[in-house]
């Protein structure tokens, strides 16, 4: 399906992952000696789960490369203008979150963040970023959030599905806690740190496993968030999973109520039904939507419940749709606007902001 | 509405339960704490003799990590899948509106009271000198 109208948010698309060489101008002279010293500059850091030439990494006519120009005038013409969008928020999951040298991580995380606001918040008053942290190291990650916030065109955290730990872990309540006071919604995107195996029984073999088991680890981490009750500590936080695929969650919401009303006493915080939880504070991205047909759409929705639970993502430049068939064919006509538009203002305390404000553009003056 | 006399009170002190069958139906009817109930013995979810599980109270807390039993002796759990229900109401505590045991009126009656009405003594031969467990279906 075509877009319906223009000022969509897009809530997951990716500018292209920046070499070391293109970030070594954001990390400190220590850090710069130590990568260029240790040949650590040479590797191109992409995550595993996204090998860069496989197909389902960056759709043919996106990926050709363009000299005559630069990559903000690239994403603008196959996205922001391709799709008339109001804002777009760019997701860059770089692989130095899956470095176990913390103080690495963290710099090259600071680099990301850094680079981004420069190389393309700065330039294109359209985007908006996340905040990437290390999760293994809290503290750190806390810290990160902290330096960031005060920039109003930042408007999550990011984090892999798969890192170290379960996201529900009270060790992470630091980040969820810092989250919540700055008005910042808690990002989880596929892919993984391989502390573990990508599938609960072992090491796949094939990346054709990795990619499928992926919806596994939201189901994981949607039922570890319910449990140790983060909602319940961090009433205004909310979660949204991005390029998670949507048809597990009615399955894994009526199994995690039914066993609630037994399993109860265990978890007494969780003290109401956990699909009325989930539906409050947990969002989906639309691409990719794993639904056969349009048919299959409108009962994976009907599913759910709620049409207050999906945003509108592309997940450029990932190979998700063809043409400009952006939106999946079977999202009910009257639910279009709070998914490209609405349902994105009400998740994302900052974004609602820079539209009331009229732009983002006046908060960044004052940030400067 | 039928009122039946179900055992001598003396059967049934504080902490006991029984199950008895009132006109044809399968009831269980507990003193806890002094305090009488009788609840259908079949639970509204998987049809199991709910009246054989834990008596016991609620699990509450204020947030992740808090811990704290309140209203002990006020629930019973099914024992099949754990759900609880209000012992008082028979509702259950997860969904109390869609989902109930039925429950109904119980009482203790002096021998002398029951003597003189019109009620049904199951089992026992009441006698004036004696108190009653009395159910109402």
């Amino acid at each position: 399906m075509k877009m319906p109208f223009a000022g969509a948010i897009d809530c997951d698309l990716h500018p292209p992952m920046p070499s070391m060489a293109q970030l070594l101008p954001y990390v400190d002279d220590y850090w710069r000696d130590q990568i260029t010293n240790r040949a650590i500059d040479r590797m191109s850091f992409a995550m595993m789960s996204y090998p860069p030439n496989a197909p389902i990494s960056a759709r043919a006519d996106w990926r050709a490369p363009n000299t005559a120009r630069s990559d903000l005038d690239t994403l603008r013409a196959h996205v922001l203008d391709a799709f008339d969008l109001r804002f777009g928020i760019a997701n860059v999951m770089h692989g130095a979150i899956a470095l176990h040298n913390d103080d690495m991580a963290a710099a090259i995380c600071r680099a990301v963040n850094d680079w981004l606001r420069a190389e393309w918040l700065d330039r294109e008053p359209r985007l908006c970023g996340s905040i990437l942290v290390s999760p293994q190291d809290p503290a750190q990650a806390v810290a990160e959030i902290e330096r960031l916030a005060s920039d109003p065109r930042f408007v999550q955290v990011l984090l892999p599905v798969m890192g170290e730990k379960l996201l529900g872990r009270r060790e992470f309540f630091p980040l969820y806690e810092a989250a919540e006071r700055h008005g910042l919604v808690i990002a989880v995107h596929a892919g993984s740190t391989y502390r573990y195996a990508p599938t609960i029984v072992g090491w796949p073999s094939y990346q054709f496993e990795d990619y499928v088991a992926q919806a596994q680890a939201f189901a994981n981490q949607t039922i570890s968030l319910v449990a140790e009750g983060v909602f319940r500590r961090f009433p205004r936080l909310k979660v949204v999973m991005l390029e998670s695929g949507v048809s597990w969650l009615p399955m894994t919401v009526w199994r995690t109520d039914k066993t609630w009303r037994g399993a109860r006493p265990e978890v007494p915080w969780v003290d109401r039904w956990p699909s009325e939880i989930i539906r409050e504070h947990l969002r989906l991205s639309v691409q990719p939507f794993d639904a056969a047909d349009a048919t299959a759409v409108a009962q994976t929705l009907d599913r759910i419940g709620s049409d207050e639970m999906l945003l509108f993502s592309t997940d450029y430049p990932h190979w998700q749709f063809d043409g400009d068939d952006v939106l999946p064919d079977g999202l009910p006509p009257d639910s279009l606007r709070k998914i490209l538009i609405d349902n994105a203002l009400a998740t994302y305390p900052r974004l609602a902001q820079g539209a009331a404000a009229g732009a983002v553009e006046l908060a960044r003056e004052d940030v400067r | 509405m039928s009122r039946h006399v179900v055992c001598p009170a003396a059967e049934l002190p504080p902490g006991a339960r029984k199950v008895v069958v009132v006109d044809g139906r399968e009831i269980g009817v507990f003193n806890v704490e002094g305090r009488l109930h009788a609840l259908l013995n079949r639970c509204p979810h998987g049809g199991a003799a709910i009246c054989s599980g834990v008596v016991t109270g609620l699990s509450q807390s204020s947030g992740p990590g808090d811990y704290r039993l309140e209203r002990r002796g006020e629930f019973l759990r099914c024992p099949w899948h754990g759900w609880e229900f209000d012992m008082a109401t028979g509702q259950s505590w997860c969904d109390p509106r869609r989902t109930r045991v039925r429950s109904f009126e119980v009482k203790l009656e002096a021998g002398s009271d029951l003597v003189m009405g019109p009620y049904v003594a199951e089992r026992y031969q009441v006698t004036v000198e004696d108190a009653y467990i009395v159910v109402d279906l």
